[in-house]
């Protein structure tokens, strides 16, 4: 089964994005949106286990026996999840403090065993590796977003550069947990509005 | 910390949904009906307590004697994985039509990062067995108390009127943000 590995990307980044079309892996995309830099950082730590995962589990699609698949896929993912998870306990340990119990539940994120149900086990590693990247970025970009409305009107700065600053007066809320809820709501609305103008042209 | 300071503070303070944000894709998926929302509460009950047990087990006889920490995560993952598949076969034959409402969720409670994450906060707490118990029970029932109370609401939801856009997921989750607004409350309670 060959694809245009564009389309493959494309797929990945915008017509099926993982947050607001599939709506898949919410506990991360709510919890460490707190900031854009920890958004962008899961976002970034995702991604890069989703394409080890895919590159991995695409080779091995015709080795791994069908019933035991499930399983399979898990161990690799979360043999993923640690090396990323000891790689940044060693370089940026500032991060691995503030992502701190979402590093390790990377691997029930359901983005990732989505994707290699779904599409690793059935395509070749080169088209998987794209597709993860395409799905990875569109996920880092998602809660990159959602990390910067939130540090905007919580803390009144994004990437920790202030915007808003002198009179404005930063609403707690919304770096709280129903800030993340609230954000997020209207996010996803957003998006089902577009999409209902564009069906009604 | 007293086992009653543990106990509220995992049910209500630090409540696994709405604060903790652990667990909330069963919370918005399984959650249409109140029926379908205990009996899938029920489970990740039963999967939660077994399965922080045993993986407290793991940690102290195997993980820490024998300096294999790193091994954690995908030794918790395998346990909670055979326990889900242990529940699924039970219900099947036990409750056939709780089975087939629950569909694809009850295998889905092995990415339920609640259960995860249960077994790596007790371990980082540094919690006793009889804590732990506790703690487990209070965030079981926290995660209980959430999903069955969103039912609720969702229920309600269904038969107002609202714009197109607002239709599904983003109504729920602006439900689900006043909830842990009100949740935010008990994060001022100090107990002793």
């Amino acid at each position: 089964m060959e694809k245009n590995l564009g389309q493959v990307f494309k797929n990945g980044l915008v017509d099926e994005n993982p947050t607001f079309v599939q709506l898949l892996g919410m506990c991360p995309t709510l919890a460490v949106t707190t900031s854009a830099t920890n958004g962008l950082a899961m976002g970034l730590a995702t991604t890069t286990v989703l394409v080890g995962s895919n590159l991995v589990i695409s080779a091995m699609r015709n080795i791994i026996p069908d019933k035991i698949r499930i399983p399979a896929f898990i161990v690799i993912i979360a043999t993923f999840v640690t090396i990323i998870e000891m790689f940044m306990h060693a370089y940026a340990i500032d991060l691995y403090a503030s992502l701190g119990l979402f590093i390790p539940l990377i691997v029930v994120n359901c983005v990732i065993l989505g994707r290699a149900e779904s599409f690793a086990s059935k395509n070749t590693a080169p088209a998987s590796i794209v597709d993860g990247l395409g799905m990875g970025l569109g996920f880092a970009g998602a809660l990159t977003i959602l990390g910067s409305i939130r540090e905007l009107l919580g803390v009144g700065s994004i990437f920790g550069f202030t915007i808003l600053g002198g009179s404005f007066k930063p609403a707690i809320m919304m770096i709280l947990p129903p800030g993340a809820f609230l954000t997020l709501g209207l996010l996803i609305a957003l998006y089902q509005h577009s999409k209902i103008k564009k069906e009604g042209r | 910390m007293s086992l009653f300071a543990i106990f509220i503070s995992a049910l209500f303070v630090n409540n696994f949904v709405l604060s903790r944000f652990l667990g909330i894709c069963p919370f918005l998926g399984v959650s249409k009906k109140v029926e379908t929302s205990v009996g899938m509460s029920m489970a990740v009950t039963f999967v939660m307590l077994l399965a922080s047990l045993i993986t407290y087990m793991l940690q102290v006889l195997v993980l820490e004697r024998f300096g294999l920490g790193y091994l954690q995560t995908i030794m918790f993952i395998l346990v909670i994985a055979s326990l889900v598949q242990l529940v699924e076969m039970f219900m099947k034959k036990a409750s056939p039509t709780l089975y087939e409402a629950l569909g694809v969720y009850l295998p889905l409670i092995t990415t339920n990062c609640a259960v995860l994450g249960l077994a790596i906060l007790n371990i980082q707490m540094e919690f006793n067995l009889i804590e732990l118990v506790v703690n487990s029970v209070g965030a079981a029932l926290g995660f209980s108390m959430a999903i069955i109370l969103f039912a609720g609401i969702r229920e309600r939801l269904e038969l107002s009127n609202m714009p197109r856009a607002m239709q599904g997921f983003p109504i729920a989750l602006i439900s689900a943000g006043l909830m842990a607004m009100a949740f935010l409350g008990f994060a001022g309670f100090s107990i002793g």
